[in-house]
């Protein structure tokens, strides 16, 4: 399977060099690195070619790495009916940069997008209909994004004076509980009184 | 004039608009919280937009924020209907990346209990269906079933529901053998209760006028739409992940993928009910695999990620600390992404985990087959009668605890 998958990888990123960066196999799955401007039209190599007919979209998301300069990973999962084999497509981008949408190649991907921009606040470019899909009518803020609060900004009560349900800002009675489980022994580097001379 | 008069019809063309309705979001038949807005030409609906995400839990969010164990039971509460086959999906998505083998045990009894899961949820889905298109005896014969079945979620784990049965490197409990032998007895006695459900539907001509013809599903609509499950299976493609991509034990037992020609309501059914028998034989096959001497041994791949058996945990100090340092500070899984993923009764449903080797997931996306296939109800449904968007959102089979997470 993996060695199948390795064949698979290789002959995409010498078929299609202007689109792939780069390729890995791990845990079994084939993870192939796109550059965003060329992914529609990789895509619908993908779902044309007959070697690949990846013609299901499983899934599109994001992963947020706050850290890195390229922040965001959007990542695309297909599957092909036809030879049983998957694909992972990981496109990578700056905040400000936006994602060709696949609507036009996929139109499972419409809700997809709308989740990631939802969730993440990626934009996708050509994408029909790109309103907020989970989230409350009239929600500010990306949920999953690292740097917004798990518990959010707002909280709603139904207010008996005013007969409807009022919006108002969070008031926790106990700070939002996140254990740090890291051991002293592995997690951060302390540095102990006479420990600074180790080196010298 | 008993009948007034019609002086007030206009000659000529008369300007006609389209009505738009809201159907739901408490509408018996939007199977949970489901708000379609409906633009409707007569009773024909030109245009179907649903709003979802009124059962958002943000599960993804907080599941950052939560050790793997500790995110084990938001499993359950996605798709309520059928909860181990999603908790499955997580514990595969783990022992993948820790590359954990689960005993043989463990995993007869996990195809044990997601394919009781799978009729659980055929049982509902059926049911519920009939009733949408006005049947009400199916879902008090069905529940009855259903009861019964819940009694064994209770047996095994505790909880009728919110189970967190199926753990990381196995399950939580053995099965006691009275427990196997009522389920059993069960297996043997409920293809009576499918003919009886069977004789009331299959035949009924208003089910079979209020579903056949409806909502039909072509291979090239699966393919641009990401079907899964039935909406497959119900157009001919004989596609089940049990089959073409095997995980747990599936590639050693017999089992037949039923298959639909026409691709409407009716064939979803047909498909169902007969998956319910597949899964009846499965039961029973599972059975007797444990019952054999092979299928003896422990339950739990005991190691880092299992806890200590307890009697270890009176005599061995290391037992006491590994135990206590599992329930606070949990696992840490190795650095990496998988996706895993199961073939629940609803269609494939999916774990993407990026792990970055410390004992909480770094992102988890939870892929949910009602989501795809809620997304095409414009599609399905623009054509159709206002009367038939609920026989199509029950044969859809959507669940909004998996499709709002």
């Amino acid at each position: 399977m993996s060695e199948a998958l390795q064949e698979l990888g290789a002959l995409l990123e010498l078929k299609r060099r202007d689109c792939v960066l780069g390729h890995e196999v791990a845990y079994g799955e084939l993870t192939m690195d796109v550059s965003p401007n060329t992914l529609a039209p990789f895509v619908e190599y993908l779902l044309n070619d007959s070697a690949c007919k990846f013609s299901t979209l499983v899934d599109i998301t994001a992963v947020d790495h706050p850290g890195r300069a390229k922040r965001f990973d959007v990542v695309y999962h297909f599957l092909s009916m036809y030879t049983n084999q998957r694909i992972r497509l990981r496109v990578s981008i700056r905040e400000d940069e936006m994602v060709p949408s696949i609507v036009e190649v996929h139109p499972s991907a419409n809700w997809f997008e709308r989740e990631v921009f939802d969730m993440f606040g990626i934009l996708f470019t050509g994408h029909p209909d790109l309103r907020r899909i989970l989230t409350d009518y009239g929600f500010r803020g990306h949920p999953l994004r690292k740097d917004f609060p798990t518990t959010g900004y707002t909280e709603v009560r139904y207010d008996e004076a005013q007969k409807r349900v009022v919006y108002e800002p969070v008031s926790l009675v106990q700070e939002y509980r996140q254990f740090d489980f890291m051991s002293p022994w592995e997690g951060a580097e302390y540095i102990l009184p006479g420990d600074e001379k180790k080196g010298a | 004039m008993m009948d007034g008069n019609f002086n007030d019809a206009q000659t000529g063309e008369q300007k006609i608009r389209n009505f738009n309705i809201n159907f739901g979001p408490q509408h018996p038949a939007a199977h949970g919280v489901l708000r379609l807005v409906l633009e409707l030409d007569g009773e024909i609906v030109e245009r179907c937009d649903p709003h979802i995400g009124l059962l958002h839990r943000g599960t993804e969010k907080l599941m950052e924020s939560r050790t793997y164990l500790q995110n084990l039971p938001y499993f359950d509460r996605l798709d309520y209907v059928a909860p181990m086959n999603q908790e499955h999906a997580w514990c595969l998505a783990i022992e993948k990346l820790t590359g954990t083998e689960v005993p043989r045990r463990a995993s007869l009894i996990r195809v044990l209990y997601s394919e009781i899961g799978r009729v659980l949820n055929h049982l509902l889905n059926v049911t519920t269906q009939a009733m949408d298109v006005g049947a009400l005896t199916p879902p008090l014969w069905g529940f009855e079933e259903r009861e019964k079945l819940m009694v064994f979620y209770e047996r095994a784990c505790g909880a009728r529901l919110h189970a967190a049965y199926f753990r990381p490197g196995g399950v939580h409990q053995d099965l006691p053998p009275a427990l196997i032998d009522d389920i059993d007895t069960w297996a043997d006695e409920f293809p009576k209760v499918l003919d009886d459900i069977d004789g009331l539907l299959t035949e009924n001509r208003i089910f079979k006028q209020r579903n056949a013809d409806i909502g039909i599903v072509t291979e090239d609509d699966i393919l641009k739409w990401g079907f899964s499950g039935v909406m497959v299976r119900g157009s001919g493609l004989a596609w089940d992940l049990r089959r073409a991509q095997p995980y747990e034990c599936y590639d050693e037992f017999e089992f037949q993928i039923p298959v639909g020609k026409n691709g409407d309501c009716y064939d979803r059914y047909l498909c169902r009910m007969e998956e319910m028998r597949q899964s009846t034989s499965i039961i029973k096959q599972a059975i007797a695999k444990l019952r054999a001497p092979e299928g003896q041994g422990d339950i739990l791949a005991r190691g880092k990620l299992t806890p200590p058996k307890r009697s270890d945990m009176k005599t061995s100090m290391e037992s006491l600390i590994h135990h206590f340092k599992l329930y606070t500070e949990g696992f840490h899984v190795p650095a990496g992404e998988v996706y895993a993923c199961v073939e629940a009764p609803k269609g494939e449903f999916g774990v993407y985990l990026v792990a970055d080797g410390t004992n909480k997931p770094y992102r988890a996306k939870l892929r949910a087959p009602g989501f795809l296939h809620l997304q095409a109800m414009d599609h399905m449904a623009t054509g159709h009668q206002l009367a038939d968007v609920a026989a199509i959102i029950g044969s859809m089979d959507v669940v909004f605890g998996e499709i709002d997470r």
